[in-house]
């Protein structure tokens, strides 16, 4: 088998580690703010409750929260989930975890902003949503845009755990070929992609930022 | 017309009286200074009066609305839409100038107007930039914050206030985050701010500005007002209090400070 056929078998599965990726981020990413808003919250009970999710989401690993949310139904409700359920199980797991990740980082982004910046909106007549949206969120994802890419280049690679669930994404599909053929080739072939994927990634990420580097 | 009334003002944080029964009445087109040892309370008063703080108990009105008053020693607030709509008679000219940094210039001046007050974007455009010129800033329009020196941000600060048409513009030591001739440069502006006959509440240790610009001299120390009156009437005071803030000061010729 010739690396050009590897790349070609594994092709169906980098579609859907790429699927995984971009669905996670887009619903993660908002799904983080509404969690950090949540997490700052003044009711008590609303903030200790996200306080215990994201203990959870970032205290157990990623792989045992992917098993559980794919299990989960049949073990605990005994419920016979279909094979469709794999891919959605395995985004559910992710955006769960990824949006606990993001809202600590919005948070710590939210609560680095000067009190005066509220001050200041506050007198010049905003409202609360005006003052968020149009004030403080724009600064805040030019502070957290860092480490939102470290994130980012880690759900790359962290896709691959779908196979913990039998997807059939990339990683998943390089294994089989790689015992099928006895080839460290999809391996490589495998690391090769995940590399690509993230240098994309980085500079996309890259991209963004210098167009948020016109003010200081 | 009373623009602003603080009638028995009280405002202590966590057992510590800052304010200890103050009243305070600002006309309209009054230019009021509040001078003071760091510490006295005034930037609290400026806070409580412009709603930034809440006061403890005492009365505060707008233009003769009630704000805040007091039931049984504790300060009632009105609901949040009448705070809203009395508050969109002052503004604030904050220390360290608060400007929004991710937006130009312009958009600090005309984004408020504009979201806010609903006014016209070509309207709102128009009256930013002949602000921007009474403050000398036409060239820095497109600017950012960060490309400005602290004393071209307090006059972007002060546009930025002035473009939503306040009745009063209360001053939070606005030059004590610049040096002296960026002081100077801010003051002057202040001072062209007079023929506005805006109402003008101004916090500051610029002994010769405030001599020199007020209708009216407050001299507060430990929470109290310890006097009140005229520029030469403070300045010329003999109370022990004032005389050993004031130093020698009272006794410098006025002339050409400015």
């Amino acid at each position: 088998m010739t690396f050009a056929e590897i790349v070609w078998q594994l092709a169906g599965g980098m579609g859907v580690s790429i699927q995984l990726f971009v669905i996670t981020l887009l619903l993660s990413l908002p799904l983080g703010l509404v969690i950090a808003l949540g997490r700052m919250s003044k009711n008590g009970l609303l903030s200790g409750f996200i306080k215990f999710y994201i203990s959870i989401m970032r205290g157990t690993p990623l792989m045992l929260q992917l098993m559980v949310v794919y299990f989960g139904p049949y073990y605990i409700f005994g419920i016979k989930v279909t094979n469709d359920y794999r891919i959605w199980a395995a985004l559910i797991g992710f955006v769960l975890n990824y949006a606990a990740y993001f809202a600590e980082i919005y948070r710590s982004g939210i609560q680095s902003m000067p009190v005066g910046q509220y001050e200041a909106a506050k007198l010049l007549g905003y409202s609360k949503g005006q003052t968020f949206f149009i004030i403080i969120l724009p600064q805040v994802i030019k502070r957290i845009l860092p480490s939102v890419t470290n994130e980012v280049i880690t759900l790359v690679k962290d896709t691959s755990l779908a196979f913990t669930i039998s997807v059939a994404e990339m990683f998943t599909t390089a294994k089989a070929l790689a015992s099928s053929q006895t080839s460290m080739m999809p391996f490589v072939a495998a690391g090769l992609f995940y590399y690509i994927f993230n240098f994309v990634v980085a500079w996309g990420m890259e991209f963004i930022e210098k167009k948020l580097d016109y003010y200081r | 017309m009373s623009l602003l009334k603080m009638d028995h003002i009280q405002k202590g944080f966590d057992g510590l009286d800052v304010i200890k029964d103050i009243s305070v009445e600002v006309r309209e087109g009054e230019i009021l200074s509040i001078i003071g040892p760091s510490g006295s309370g005034k930037s609290t008063l400026l806070r409580c009066a412009t709603l930034l703080e809440t006061i403890d108990s005492g009365n505060l009105e707008y233009l003769g609305e009630e704000a805040a008053w007091t039931v049984e020693g504790k300060a009632v607030y009105a609901s949040k839409n009448k705070l809203k709509e009395l508050q969109s008679c002052f503004g604030l000219v904050f220390q360290n100038f608060n400007l929004f940094p991710h937006m130009s210039v312009l958009q600090n001046i005309m984004d408020a107007p504009v979201r806010v007050q609903k006014i016209d974007k070509e309207v709102a455009k128009k009256e930013a930039y002949e602000l921007l010129k009474k403050m000398g800033l036409e060239d820095k329009a497109s600017a950012y914050p960060y490309q400005l020196s602290g004393g071209q941000c307090q006059r972007v600060a002060i546009a930025r206030a002035l473009a939503l048409h306040p009745k009063i513009l209360f001053f939070d030591e606005p030059t004590s985050a610049l040096d002296p001739e960026l002081t100077q440069e801010v003051l002057k502006v202040i001072k062209s701010l007079s023929d506005l006959h805006i109402a003008m509440v101004i916090v500051t240790h610029e002994m010769a500005f405030a001599r020199e610009i007020s209708d009216k001299v407050i001299f507060m120390a430990d929470g109290i007002i310890v006097e009140e009156g005229t520029p030469d009437e403070v300045f010329a005071s003999n109370n022990e209090r004032t005389r050993t803030f004031l130093g020698n000061y009272g006794n410098i010729s006025m002339t050409n400070v400015l």
